[in-house]
């Protein structure tokens, strides 16, 4: 391949901005490849990850890594001296911050995907209530980890602002498209403020998906959820 | 990290996750107190020390509590990072180990609570695509890591090997439910070798006697 570092990525996806917002953060130079993945997946993409078929999948010197969560990891072992950690190098915070992470994937972003796929009020209702419930939980964890600082990571964005900061344009989008309050400024007041912060990051801005043409994107999503339901 | 004074592991016997803590601090041959607890009547303690998953197992060391049985095994690692290291040293090698660990939790884990959780036929089919999840398991750790030595990742006991070996009695556990054999040594030869040898580790061997703890299988016994 052309440059030491690719990205098989997809414009829309959370996932991938966590690692694209890592590279920049470590001023890493890499070549972008959007991936097609409604149907015809690339050969290199079902080559480098052929058990989940998904992205993001970073190839660096031809070896691939998949998994946002392991990217980030190896990101941090192989380009230690580039940048500021994306992990906290304390074990316990680290760890702290894994649990968290694991959270957000396990039990936050299904919510939201809930919310994008609900057909009945009564699956919306149940998917906001997880959402918000985990936006309680990571109000306090922001409060207990940050200790006062800019972001859960502390003066620099880290690990777990990055995984949660990908997700906020979903967030707004699927509170358009629901017409709720996720990320409220009353109950939330610590995450609204850190989400501020968090998007006037240069690198976050000049990463950050549109909202408008992620809505739109949004709607595809939904549509093709309800077309498979369906068959 | 400085030097650490307290270790207590909060588990529960039949809990394979529970199990992998207590191979992973025998191998690093850490000092640990040992609570089981009452899942049906859960204690404040543990509510307070696990209040997001009120489950087992919870590690605490010095007083701080760390939850999630893989984010336990790497924390573990970390801290007592001189005595048989979990984990290879090239980054490359460690993101593919960190990559077969998540598709344990990520297939397994749920193939397992389908198996348990279905019945009849329903059973069945969850049965075979447990199956199908494990040789997944085993064509990718061929590929990806496998040495030629008993153990997954080196001649020593590793991360995946600690993850299977914990979970080897539920295996046994959610075969004898779906009434066949889930691991065959034939098929996972890879996974079955790793599993007789970590038995026959002295330092796994002599758990029995410490905590209340069933013994692990005899070799290939699934």
């Amino acid at each position: 391949m052309a440059k030491e570092v690719n990205l098989l990525g997809l414009w829309a996806s959370p996932f991938v901005l966590r690692v694209q917002i890592a590279l920049e953060l470590k001023g890493v130079s890499y070549e972008y490849l959007e991936q097609q993945l409604w149907e015809n997946k690339s050969e290199l993409l079902l080559r480098s990850n052929p058990v989940y078929k998904r992205v993001p999948v970073l190839i660096h010197k031809d070896q691939p890594i998949c998994e946002s969560a392991i990217i980030l990891q190896y990101m941090d072992e192989v380009w230690g001296a580039c940048g500021p950690a994306i992990l906290p190098s304390d074990p316990y915070e680290r760890a702290i911050a894994c649990f968290w992470v694991s959270y957000i994937d396990d039990k936050f972003g299904p919510s939201l995907v809930g919310l994008i796929r609900g057909k009945t009020d009564e699956e919306n209702a149940a998917a906001a209530e997880q959402a918000i419930l985990g936006l309680e939980l990571l109000e306090e964890a922001y409060e207990k980890s940050s200790r006062g600082k800019r972001f859960f990571g502390g003066d620099d964005v880290g690990y777990l602002d990055i995984v949660l900061g990908s997700s906020l344009r979903w967030i707004e989008v699927i509170e358009i498209m629901r017409g709720i309050k996720l990320l409220d400024n009353a109950k939330f007041p610590l995450l609204m403020a850190w989400a501020e912060r968090f998007r006037a990051a240069a690198v976050v801005k000049k990463l950050m998906p549109e909202a408008g043409k992620l809505m739109e994107y949004a709607k595809e999503v939904q549509a093709r959820m309800n077309a498979a339901a369906a068959n | 990290m400085e030097e650490v004074k307290e270790v207590k592991l909060h588990g529960y016997v039949k809990s394979g996750y529970s199990t992998m803590v207590h191979y992973a601090l025998r191998l690093k041959g850490v000092c640990y107190e040992y609570v089981e607890e009452d899942l049906k009547n859960k204690s404040e303690e543990l509510l307070s020390l696990n209040p997001v998953y009120k489950k087992v197992p919870v590690l605490v060391v010095d007083g701080r509590p760390i939850a999630e049985s893989l984010i336990i095994l790497e924390f573990v690692d970390e801290v007592w990072k001189d005595n048989n290291p979990f984990l290879p040293q090239d980054p490359y090698e460690r993101a593919k180990v960190r990559f077969w660990a998540q598709f344990f939790y990520q297939k397994l884990v749920p193939g397992g609570y389908a198996i348990r959780n279905s019945e009849g036929e329903a059973r069945k089919k969850a049965a075979e695509e447990f199956v199908d999840s494990l040789i997944i398991l085993e064509e990718g750790l061929r590929k990806d890591l496998y040495t030629g030595v008993p153990f997954i990742h080196g001649e020593r006991p590793g991360l995946l090997d600690v993850i299977l070996s914990g979970s080897h009695s539920t295996f046994n556990y959610l075969g004898g439910l779906a009434g066949v054999k889930l691991l065959e040594k034939e098929r996972m030869p890879i996974l079955c070798s790793s599993l007789d040898a970590f038995v026959e580790l002295d330092a796994i061997k002599s758990m029995a006697q410490d905590f209340k703890i069933p013994k692990p299988p005899a070799p290939s016994a699934a």
